[in-house]
């Protein structure tokens, strides 16, 4: 798929989303190509039910959701899995994202030799996260990446997400603000009151 | 013990159980491996009880062991698939259906008590060209299909969302898989036994799994040490007279207590 920096990857419109009733929305936005849209908003808000009627995960209410023709999606929720072993090395995890032909950033290049469960619960965390954004997928969904990361692992993780992609875009959810601002090119405010829907 | 070895190789008696056996030695560790990745070994046990109560029902029937036993595994291998059943309440269904299906067959057949009990402490001395060529079957399939099924399955265990949120259907490899393993399970529980094969499916990865650097080492580790805790079993059976499936085991479990005690080492000198 060949990206123009502004071509709409994703439109959203009049979106309500839950599970077995509707849980948030109705809300509408775009993503459009190598921009990082940040969804904020406080805890239970639905910012997650809204990635994941994204990612085909929840039911969608109401509203539509158009994906750009041939789009692949990376989709990382809240935390990474953790295995009570894991002998996988980070570069074995590229690969099996998808992502090995992407020069890592030095900090996770030193650390791809050794076993996952080897590294720290932000190493790990970081090393995840750039598994996805070093794919192929023009749209990576990321759900509250900060969560376990302490304010050092937080600013490494802005650095890896505003890395020139390829038009690749962010979606981000979070309730962080402050990371939301550093990492974002643009906020959408996600409210509790369904009616009232969202900002930006 | 070592003077065996020439028996082994020369006598066509012992060479057609030994190599079937050293076949799904190395295969079933590298299944096991897949399944520990995937929090799924105890599926194995299962797979195997049920595999063990339709070979009965098929010696029943007038098939044979292997036959009825790999038929019966590939389906409850594909209804495992198919139903997404998994979880170890699922895996524990499993056991208790084919550990009563298996002994009320036995108790109630001409086959009878001692057929199920040569199921359970498997008959590899007895093993023929039929269980040979199923091997040699199951290692081709694996050869060929593992190294494209490798990279999904350890993208469905670190981003699981991912074939969902692109609507790839998942269930062609997953069904691959399970019947894979429902089908090496089969033909390992009517040679080395349910206990025998289970354990060949577990130990070896457990161990793979504290000691080797990578995934690929996990692979190779574990069927190493399948391969070669099989050849001492089948030495020490023959050369102490000792029924070949409990050797086994005991001497995998020797191995991973011995790797427990190196863990136990290692992080008390850290």
């Amino acid at each position: 798929m060949t990206l123009a920096r502004g071509d709409v990857l994703l439109r959203v419109s009049g979106l309500t989303a839950g599970y077995a009733r509707p849980v948030v929305g109705p809300l509408s936005f775009e993503v459009r190509a190598g921009e990082v849209l940040g969804l904020w908003g406080q805890n239970g808000t639905g910012k997650s039910t809204i990635l994941k009627a994204i990612g085909n995960a929840a039911r969608v209410f109401a509203g539509r959701i158009e994906q750009a023709p041939g789009l692949t999606l990376a989709f990382l929720e809240q935390q990474p899995a953790r295995l009570p072993l894991m002998p996988v090395t980070g570069h074995e995890l590229l690969r099996a994202a998808g992502a090995a032909r992407t020069e890592a950033p030095p900090a996770l290049a030193a650390i791809l030799h050794r076993r996952l469960d080897r590294l720290s619960g932000g190493q790990y965390q970081l090393l995840w996260v750039w598994s996805a954004l070093a794919t192929a997928a023009e749209l990576v969904l990321l759900d509250e990446p900060t969560n376990n990361l302490d304010p050092d692992a937080e600013a490494r993780l802005v650095d890896l997400i505003v890395r020139p992609g390829n038009g690749r875009a962010v979606l981000l959810v979070s309730h962080e603000q402050r990371f939301l601002e550093s990492a974002c090119s643009r906020i959408v405010e996600v409210s509790a009151e369904r009616e009232s829907g969202c900002s930006s | 013990m070592f003077e065996l070895i020439p028996v082994l190789a020369l006598d066509p008696l012992f060479r057609l159980p030994f190599v079937t056996g050293l076949l799904l030695a190395g295969l079933l560790p590298v299944l096991g491996a897949v399944l520990t990745l995937r929090q799924e070994w105890l599926a194995a046990l299962g797979l195997a009880h049920l595999a063990a109560a339709s070979a009965l029902i098929g010696l029943a029937a007038g098939l044979p062991a292997v036959l009825g036993g790999t038929l019966g595994a590939l389906l409850a291998g594909a209804v495992k698939a198919l139903l997404r059943a998994c979880g170890n309440a699922a895996y524990a269904f499993m056991i208790l259906i084919g550990w009563s299906a298996m002994l009320l067959v036995a108790a109630n057949s001409a086959v009878g008590d001692s057929l199920g009990h040569a199921i359970i402490d498997g008959q590899l001395y007895f093993a023929g060209l039929t269980e040979l060529l199923l091997s040699l079957l199951l290692v081709a399939i694996a050869a060929h299909r593992l190294p494209w099924l490798m990279p999904l399955i350890l993208r469905a265990t670190f981003f699981p969302c991912f074939e969902t949120a692109n609507r790839r259907p998942a269930w062609r490899w997953r069904l691959g898989l399970d019947l894979l393993t429902a089908a090496s399970l089969a033909v390992a529980t009517a040679t080395l036994g349910l206990m025998g094969a289970f354990a060949l499916v577990f130990v070896p990865a457990w161990i793979a799994f504290r000691l080797a650097p990578s995934w690929r080492w996990t692979l190779i580790l574990a069927a190493l040490i399948g391969g070669g805790v099989y050849l001492a079993a089948f030495l020490a059976a023959l050369a102490l007279d000792q029924p070949f499936g409990p050797v086994l085991v005991a001497l995998l479990v020797a191995g991973a207590g011995l790797t427990a005690l190196i863990g136990i080492g290692r992080s008390s000198a850290t």
